[in-house]
């Protein structure tokens, strides 16, 4: 109750009208569509998890890949081998990364830029070798195949198998949402801010480095997992070349681009690196990566804070017409 | 938010209502999607971006056939329009393309989808829609041996087992006392090797006297040739990819190793067997090494009059001015092409997709733009498509036909 009191009313409308539209999508929208955005849900889960990391806490990660391939392993693992309901599955992907993420993040406690950039880098540069090199449970280069994910019991007649994966995804990116909101309005956001901003100075009032940081690296890595999960689940099929080295740039290029600075800067990254490739493809197919490159560089030279930052620099003027007299008073 | 509710639930009602209805009538569409009388649409997927790009030209050779076709009056008065796109290699990606091909473009089939991970990820989905997934750009082999439970997938390429139950025939046959090694890529392409190779010997198979295996991530495979040869066999098979087969050639030269060796297809180019000869010091690094091949080879001039070449350069002059005529990649596309004309033409005019899938089963064509001399035949109890292929030795800098064609099944 506390808690609920905080969050002001500007936020729980825009939260409101946000789940609205999302729950109405997938019935105006043609399937293959909600599959898509299925997908950006996921990415934007990954994203969020970035933000919290970098955006919040300072630590850099080229490997968030590495963690997404543990997610949806685990999921096609539990379900081919073990016969694990994909639910399930999700869940065991989630705690297997968080503690996987925190092992990592103990060891990044003794780098920090270019060095944990790198570090994480190798991550996700031996992710490919060492599942091809244990291919009695991972199924090697040729990846395992699983049944096509479903919605459970009397929601199958309502719901065919691309709308429950959209539902399924957007469902999960509400709660983690919600949860890293409240989490980060507390004494854990202001740590991790403080580690970020002037780690001397937050050990001194009594900032356990130690366990923020890592910490930081096992819920940023937690969420990672889900995502891998959930694009295991929807693609019913993983292979090392799902989780090739190029994702963890990507994550990382929706986090800039989405805006490292806001949580709905996940959101936004998460549908513009699902939908900016297959929009870049519709103008010309052979060039579509040139087409996707050049659009980056222009969206950062337009909006440097990212296009939440840009969104929330419209709103300041539109909202508050003085709003340039006042910044330059204060 | 709750006065609202009854607005919201008018709105919400006919949109869900609509969805429903709109999704059964999709259902019940005509069983030949795609197919107008002028035209048939096909999609396929090939890496233009990524680590995968260099296959991207085999789609570019696809277009260059299909715009050679369409101007000589399509198939059965039907010009084909082929949406290609690019899934960069990730099976996710393959996927999500796919769907928004069916149900947004409506294609009518599936045509070389490239990549053994991006096939393996669509393949249930296209045959729970009974949509055909043809002559796919892989060589594994459970696209053919799988076929009951995937009737609607049919592969392109020889696979990597009949190539090998063809170097094992040829060792039978030629070197009946020969004791045999042989090296391989540990993963999916070096076991269909292994498990080939002992098909084709047959009660041989005893006299694989060594196997030594590799990862990609090593960094050469000089101890693995070392052990091999301190095996005291007389033949050597290397079924590696590119960058180790050269190490494998250059290492045996260097250990003076005297004896037959094969190499498997993939790295057989002229690029590849140059590279090895030039590392290796000489023409005694590759000279006598066999390989094999299934389609034209471009760098092969011994072939340049045949028909098959001379249609190829003529076509890709006029419909593919920009493509490289030596990538053996834009040759294979071609060949590709050619046979899904050939299956459509077979469909007849009243297209659908049991009659697509009926001829694509039915094929005994003569592909031009492969080796003279294979025949690409398939049936309701085959789905290999090719299975047959001619043996090469590689002699002063060039690939020599060796004997006559060799079918894997037989």
């Amino acid at each position: 109750m506390m808690a609920a009191a905080r969050v002001p009313a500007g936020n729980l409308v825009s939260f409101g009208l946000a789940a609205l539209v999302v729950a109405i999508v997938p019935w105006v929208l043609p399937p293959y569509i909600s599959f898509e955005l299925a997908y950006a849900g996921a990415y934007a889960i990954a994203i969020l998890g970035l933000i919290i990391l970098t955006g919040i806490n300072g630590q850099i990660s080229l490997g968030h890949g590495a963690f997404m391939a543990v997610g949806g392993y685990t999921v096609a693992i539990a379900i081919t081998r073990a016969g694990w309901p994909p639910e399930a599955a999700m869940l065991l992907a989630a705690v297997l990364c968080a503690l996987f993420g925190g092992v990592v993040g103990v060891v990044a406690l003794r780098l920090s830029g270019a060095y944990l950039a790198l570090a994480t880098f190798a991550l996700a540069v031996s992710v490919a070798p060492i599942l091809k090199r244990f291919k009695d449970l991972t199924g090697g280069a040729q990846g395992l195949t699983f049944p096509a994910a479903h919605a459970p019991g009397p929601l199958a007649g309502v719901l065919d198998s691309e709308r429950w994966l959209y539902y399924e995804s957007w469902l999960i990116v509400g709660v983690l949402f919600a949860a890293s909101w409240f989490a980060l309005q507390g004494r854990l956001g202001r740590a991790l801010r403080a580690l970020r901003d002037n780690e001397i100075a937050a050990v001194s009032f009594g900032i356990n480095p130690f366990v923020y940081k890592s910490l930081a690296f096992a819920w940023s890595a937690a969420y990672a997992g889900i995502a891998g999960a959930l694009i295991a689940s929807a693609t019913a099929y993983v292979s090392p070349d799902t989780y090739a080295l190029n994702l963890s740039i990507t994550l990382l290029i929706g986090a800039v681009l989405g805006g490292l600075g806001s949580m709905w800067g996940a959101i936004i990254g998460g549908i513009v690196v699902e939908f900016l490739p297959l929009w870049a493809q519709t103008i010309n197919t052979a060039a579509s990566s040139l087409i996707y490159g050049i659009s980056l560089i222009l969206v950062m030279i337009a909006m440097p804070g990212g296009i939440a930052g840009a969104v929330r620099r419209v709103a300041l003027i539109i909202t508050r017409p003085q709003s340039e007299g006042q910044l330059e008073r204060s | 938010m709750f006065k609202h509710r009854p607005i919201l639930l008018a709105v919400l009602v006919p949109i869900v209502a609509l969805g429903i209805v709109a999704g059964s009538l999709g259902r019940a569409a005509a069983d030949a999607p795609g197919v107008t009388p002028t035209e048939i649409l096909l999609g396929g997927t090939h890496p233009y971006s990524g680590p995968a790009s260099a296959y991207g030209v085999i789609g570019k050779g696809i277009a260059a056939y299909f715009a050679y076709v369409n101007d000589r009056g399509g198939v059965n008065g039907r010009k084909i329009t082929y949406k290609d796109m690019d899934d960069g290699y990730n099976p996710a990606q393959t996927v999500q393309l796919v769907k928004g091909m069916v149900e947004q473009d409506h294609v009518f089939a599936f045509f070389n989808t490239l990549g053994t991970p991006p096939n393996l990820a669509i393949r249930q989905y296209l045959n729970d829609q009974k949509i055909p997934q043809l002559f796919i750009s892989t060589g594994a082999t459970t696209w053919g041996a799988d076929y009951a439970k995937y009737p609607w997938t049919l592969g392109f390429n020889l696979d990597y087992q009949a190539e090998a139950i063809i170097f094992g025939k040829d060792i039978v046959a030629h070197q009946p006392n020969a004791k045999i090694a042989i090296l391989y890529q540990n993963d999916d392409f070096g076991q269909d090797y292994v498990t080939g190779l002992q098909k084709g010997l047959g009660a041989k198979a005893s006299q694989i006297v060594k196997m030594a295996s590799y990862e990609v991530t090593d960094p050469d495979v000089r101890s693995q040739m070392a052990t091999l040869q301190g095996s005291g066999a007389d033949t050597v098979v290397i079924a590696a990819t590119p960058k180790f087969a050269v190490g494998a050639m250059v290492a045996l030269s260097q250990l003076s190793w005297k004896g037959t060796t094969y190499l498997s297809n993939v790295s057989a180019s002229q690029t590849m067997m140059h590279a090895a000869t030039a590392a290796g010091g000489g023409e005694a690094t590759t000279d006598g090494i066999i390989s094999d091949a299934y389609t034209l080879d471009p760098t092969n001039v011994s072939l340049a009059n045949t028909p098959g070449m001379k249609l190829y350069r003529d076509i890709l002059a006029k419909y593919g001015p920009g493509l490289d005529p030596n990538n053996g990649f834009v040759l294979y596309g071609m060949a590709a092409a050619y046979t899904m004309v050939d299956a459509l033409q077979k469909a007849g005019k009243d297209l659908t997709r049991d009659k697509l899938m009926d001829a694509a089963l039915h094929l005994n064509e003569k592909n031009p733009f492969l080796w003279p001399g294979v025949e690409l035949t398939t049936s309701p109890a085959d789905h290999f498509t090719i299975r047959e292929e001619q043996l090469e030795r590689y002699d002063k800098g060039l690939w020599v036909p060796v004997g006559s064609v060799i079918d894997a099944r037989k």
